[in-house]
């Protein structure tokens, strides 16, 4: 009995030993080679001005991103969760934010004698998709689809680092490496194929403040704007978040004091 | 006026008590009549946190419920109308979905102090078994919860797990299309799943009424396992508990709240964001963290039918703990080899929750097949033998004898039997 439980002590120490090395083996394992599957997304990470305890974005490069999707992302991807009153968080006034509303025509309906009409859109309308459906939208791209961006950076894996790492991930496809008709070669999209045509070129936006519209200066802004399209309410969040921290963690405090006390009454 | 021990000056608490005695029956029950072991640890903190985040779930559901739209067209909509337009729509439902998360990590490490303490013994397989009933439940709930926001991941989640009823030989095909609500997952699917899970939590509710009920008789264990002896060995609940709880609980939504505000979409799968389309399955359909060590399980067997009874299987097995564990000595401290077998169950848990995550490929086809067969070997084998076989360490006679720090030899061994 006695050596039976002393064989039961050793089969156990080595039992034990033997699961922590298989499981340090293989996690090792799986951090040394990532990704058994090629088809996974590849993006760097970068800071953002929203990242961080109290990040908020930047207005200015939120602006800038708003002109850059409606100058080029627009002609293709719809933005249908975002309404013009929304704007307003971009920092630009009421008139301004009335005016970019009014620049797009929005179907409305029916009126008196039953018909559609369309007129100018007000602040409590959406962004209007480009095409007024998916099978139109596929039509129009070689039989791709172009996402609506409303989500974006929610809806990735890296969220906005990889969409800042597609924009910035065209090249020639490397040696040996052959396309598929209409596709481009991008280094940060799963396969590496893509059908979208590469969406910025140099200056593709002359920008109102001024600022040098290059490849990496345009795709930060639109991944600022659309990052705040995907999590408008980051910035509240944030806020609220670092009051209600603060309060649990002196309400939390003062609860073990008095813990301590009450406890301190025993014998 | 006195009743039952219970006194107040208060005429209004006088007035209700008289009629009916509540304020008496809570003070038995949570307040200062209810003795509890004096030497309960941090992990007797789980319990109440446990009833906390049901109680979190249940008020933000039921926000939530007011704006959410259950049909396949519109259910991603509403949910992101609740993001955006919703008055702190956004803080309601993110704590909803984390909530799930702190629900279960409470609840894990609750069920892991029961299993290292032997919580689950004698006189206590009841309370045990009402608890494997409340987490299987909540296994659901959270299931069909995450297919409400009508994602990709909420359909395929919804698609492979109906699937499963197919499996079972001859009905399997009705069932599945009987539980779809037609032939495939669709806006039916979808509005019994939200009744269920508005339903669900409710019954929880009431087997937590009747968990605590089956407590309070025999009361809590304690981490030296040997019952109460005497007033020397307890505390009152109120006030030394209910501070000691209320001290974990700002711990506890301090996390919460890293969580909710910093990191809210961290434990969710981006797919999720993408709204669901039966056209286009995603490349990898995976439960949420909570549920994979069950889903590696799933896996493990290469037939459908096989993984569904392994799965089923891999939870009856904890309702039969209480007699599988074949040891009269119940904390896990006075057991030298049981103990080490624990933690090699805790580290084989997540394997199989890591292998869970990961596409069924490679190295993790076999490492899911040994940490499946290890967990039934752990449970059918190990726990009977060690119990038969292990020589425990003495253990102390009662709760005060500890705390002066004597030890009875031979109290130890007569307990064991051998
Ligand atoms: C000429 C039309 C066109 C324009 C202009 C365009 N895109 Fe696209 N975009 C597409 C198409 C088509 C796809 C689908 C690609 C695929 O699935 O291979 C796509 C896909 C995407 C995706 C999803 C990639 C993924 O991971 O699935 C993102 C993000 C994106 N576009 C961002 C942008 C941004 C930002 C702009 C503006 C700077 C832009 N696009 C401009 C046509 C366009
Ligand atoms: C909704 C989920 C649950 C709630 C709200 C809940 C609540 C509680 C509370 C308040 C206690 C007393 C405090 C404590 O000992 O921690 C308790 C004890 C207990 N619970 Fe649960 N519980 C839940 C789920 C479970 C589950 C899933 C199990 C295990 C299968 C379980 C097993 C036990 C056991 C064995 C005890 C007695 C423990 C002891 O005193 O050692 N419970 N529960």
């Amino acid at each position: 009995m006695c050596s039976l439980t002393d064989i039961l002590t050793k089969v156990s120490r080595r039992a034990v030993g033997l699961g922590a090395t298989l499981i340090v083996i293989v996690l090792g394992a799986s951090i040394a080679s990532p990704s058994i599957a090629t088809e996974s997304a590849k993006y760097e990470k970068r800071s953002w001005s929203f990242y961080g305890v109290l990040g908020t974005y930047d207005r200015a490069s939120l602006q800038r991103g708003l002109q850059v999707y409606t100058e080029v992302c627009a002609a293709c991807h719809g933005l249908k969760r975002v309404a013009f009153r929304n704007l307003l968080d971009l920092g630009f006034t009421e008139e301004e934010a009335k005016a970019i509303a009014a620049s797009y025509d929005v179907s409305d309906g029916p009126n008196e004698e039953g018909d559609m009409y369309m007129r100018p859109g007000r602040l409590s309308d959406y962004f209007v998709s480009p095409f007024p459906n998916d099978n139109a939208a596929r039509a129009s791209n070689n039989g791709s689809l172009p996402p609506d961006l409303s989500l974006i950076t929610k809806a990735r894996t890296g969220g906005p680092d990889y969409l800042y790492s597609l924009l910035t991930g065209y090249s020639d496809p490397p040696e040996g490496e052959s396309l598929l008709e209409g596709m481009s070669y991008n280094s940060a999209f799963p396969g590496h194929q893509i059908a979208m045509p590469p969406p910025l070129v140099s200056d593709a936006v002359i920008y109102i403040d001024g600022t040098n519209a290059t490849i990496p200066q345009m795709s930060q802004d639109i991944t600022q704007f659309l990052s705040w399209a995907a999590e408008s309410k980051l910035e509240e969040r944030k806020r609220l978040g670092l009051k209600v921290m603060i309060f649990l963690i002196i309400l939390t405090g003062l609860l073990y004091a008095v813990k301590r006390r009450v406890w301190s009454g025993l014998h | 006026m006195q009743h039952n021990g219970f006194k107040s000056s208060n005429r209004i608490v006088q007035w209700i008590e008289y009629r009916l005695p509540i304020f008496s029956f809570l003070d038995q029950q949570v307040g200062t009549q209810y003795q509890a072991p004096k030497n309960l640890n941090y992990l007797w903190n789980f319990g109440s946190l446990a009833g906390i985040a049901l109680i979190i779930q249940i008020v933000t559901g039921i926000v939530l419920a007011m704006h959410y739209v259950p049909h396949g067209d519109m259910a991603f909509d509403s949910v992101e109308r609740i993001m955006r337009d919703v008055n702190y729509g956004w803080l309601i439902r993110y704590i909803h979905a984390n909530g799930a998360s702190m629900f279960f990590a409470a609840v894990y490490i609750h069920i892991f102090r029961g299993l290292y303490y032997g919580s689950y013994k004698f006189p206590r397989e009841l309370l045990w078994m009402l608890g494997l009933v409340i987490f299987v439940l909540m296994m659901a709930t959270a299931f069909m919860g995450y297919v409400l926001p009508w994602g990709q991941m909420s359909y395929w989640a919804a698609t492979v797990i109906t699937n499963l009823f197919s499996a079972i030989p001859w009905a399997g095909q009705s069932l599945t299309e009987w539980l779809w609500g037609g032939f495939v997952v669709g806006t039916p699917t979808l509005t019994r799943f939200y009744s269920l899970h508005y339903l669900i939590p409710f019954v929880i509710a009431g087997l937590v009424i009747l968990h605590i009920w089956a407590l309070h008789v025999h009361k809590s264990n304690n981490p030296l396992g040997v019952e109460v002896k005497g007033p020397k060995d307890t505390i009152a609940f109120h006030p030394y508990y209910t501070i000691k709880d209320l001290f974990s609980l700002g711990i506890f939504l301090a996390i919460f709240g890293f969580w909710v505000f910093y990191f809210p979409n961290y434990l969710g799968h981006p797919d999720n964001y993408i709204p669901a389309n039966p056209l286009q399955t995603p490349p990898h359909i995976v439960p949420e963290w909570y549920l994979l060590p069950f889903y590696a399980i799933l896996r493990a067997i290469p037939s459908k039918l096989g993984g569904v009874i392994a799965m089923g299987a891999s939870l009856a097995i904890l309702f039969l703990v209480p007699w599988l564990d074949t040891s009269r000595i119940r904390s896990g401290t006075f057991r030298p080899i049981f103990k080490q077998f624990y933690w090699l169950l805790v580290a084989d848990v997540l394997v199989l929750g890591y292998v869970g995550s990961q596409p069924p490929e490679g190295i993790f086809i076999h490492l899911g097949r040994i940490a499946t067969a290890y967990y039934f070997v752990h449970f059918l084998l190990i726990l009977p033998i060690v119990g038969w076989l292990e020589r425990p360490k003495p253990i102390p006679s009662s709760i005060s004898e500890s705390e002066a720090g004597t030890t009875q030899e031979a109290s130890g061994r007569s307990e064991t039997g051998t």
